[in-house]
C-alpha cells in the first residue's frame, strides 16, 4: 500500500516537471507578450499542483500545509497574469502580426 | 449588498477565514499558538475589512456549497484541459494559433463572483482576461473563436458563469 502511493507520488512529480517543461517550451515559442503569459500562467499552475500533490503523497505529514499553498497558487497566480497582461497592453506592447483582433484597443480609441 | 450593513459580517467572515489558514498552517492547538493567530486575523481583518477573501459575499446557502464543490470539479477538469491544449499548440512544429482579444460580458454583481470568474477565465482554454471594465470582460485567446459579443460570451462565460452565479451572485 504505501509503496504503490510512492509510485503514484513519483508519478505525480513527473507529471508536473513535464507541464512546467511544456510552459518553459510555450515561453520561448510564442511570438508575443500576451500568448507568452498565457502559456506560462496555465502550465505553471497546473505543473505546480501536481508536483504539490506528488509531494503530499510521498510526504502525507505535509497535506494541509501542501494543501494550502495550492489554494494560494491558484488565487494569485491568474491575478499576477491579468496585471501583467493588463500593463502590457496599456503601454502598447507588440502583439503579433497573427492577432485577428483587438477589441479593448479599438474600445479604447474609441473613448480617447 | 449594501456596504455599511455588511461590514461587521465581512470583518467576522475574513477573521474566521484567516484564523482557519492559522490553524492549517501551524497544526498544533496550543493555547499560545491560538492566541497569537486570534489576535494576528483580529489585527488583519480590522485593516483590510473593504479586502476581498474566499468566502466574501459568499452566500452561505446549500446551494451554494454544492455549487461551490462543482465549480472546482468543472475548474480542475478545465484547467487540465486547458494545459494538455497549450501542450498540444507549444509541441507542434507550426505553432498553430490565432490570437486575439474579444469582449465578453457577465451578468454577476458581486465583486468576489468577478473576481473568480476573471481568475477561472485565466487558468481555462486559452483565454486570459486582460482588462474588465464594470460587466465587460476583454479576453485575450490564443485560438479565437466568435468574435462578436454574445457567442464569445457563450463560448467562454457561461460555463463558470452558472455556478459562481449561484456562489455569489
Amino acid at each position: 500500500m504505501g509503496l504503490l502511493i510512492d509510485i503514484i507520488g513519483g508519478l505525480l512529480l513527473v507529471g508536473g516537471a513535464a507541464f512546467l517543461l511544456f510552459g518553459s517550451l510555450g515561453l520561448l515559442r510564442m511570438p508575443d507578450v500576451f500568448n507568452r503569459i498565457q502559456a506560462g500562467t496555465k502550465t505553471t499552475t497546473l505543473g505546480t499542483l501536481l508536483t504539490l500533490a506528488g509531494a503530499a503523497c510521498l510526504q502525507p505529514a505535509w497535506g494541509w500545509k501542501l494543501l494550502l499553498i495550492g489554494v494560494f497558487l491558484i488565487f494569485t497566480n491568474p491575478v499576477s497574469a491579468q496585471v501583467l497582461a493588463n500593463t502590457a497592453h496599456r503601454r502598447g506592447a507588440q502583439k503579433t502580426p497573427l492577432t485577428k483582433i483587438d477589441r479593448l484597443a479599438e474600445d479604447r480609441e474609441g473613448k480617447a | 449588498m449594501s456596504k455599511g450593513k455588511s461590514t461587521v459580517r465581512d470583518t467576522v467572515i475574513l477573521f474566521a477565514t484567516l484564523m482557519l489558514f492559522w490553524l492549517m498552517l501551524s497544526g498544533k492547538l496550543d493555547t499560545d499558538v491560538l492566541i497569537v493567530g486570534a489576535v494576528a486575523s483580529l489585527i488583519i481583518a480590522l485593516l483590510y475589512r473593504d479586502g476581498l477573501s474566499f468566502f466574501t459575499e459568499f452566500r452561505f446557502t446549500p446551494q451554494a456549497f454544492v455549487a461551490g464543490f462543482r465549480y472546482y470539479g468543472y475548474f480542475l477538469r478545465e484547467l487540465f484541459k486547458s494545459n494538455l491544449k497549450m501542450a498540444a499548440i507549444v509541441l507542434s512544429p507550426s505553432l498553430p494559433i490565432t490570437p486575439g482579444i474579444v469582449k465578453v460580458r457577465t451578468r454577476l454583481k458581486s465583486r468576489m463572483g468577478r473576481l473568480m470568474l476573471a481568475n477561472s477565465i485565466t487558468l481555462t482554454p486559452g483565454t486570459l482576461t486582460v482588462e474588465m471594465a464594470g460587466e465587460w470582460l476583454y479576453i485575450h485567446c490564443v485560438t479565437v473563436g466568435a468574435t462578436d459579443i454574445e457567442a464569445a460570451t457563450a463560448e467562454i462565460v457561461s460555463g463558470f458563469e452558472s455556478y459562481l452565479e449561484v456562489m455569489y451572485g
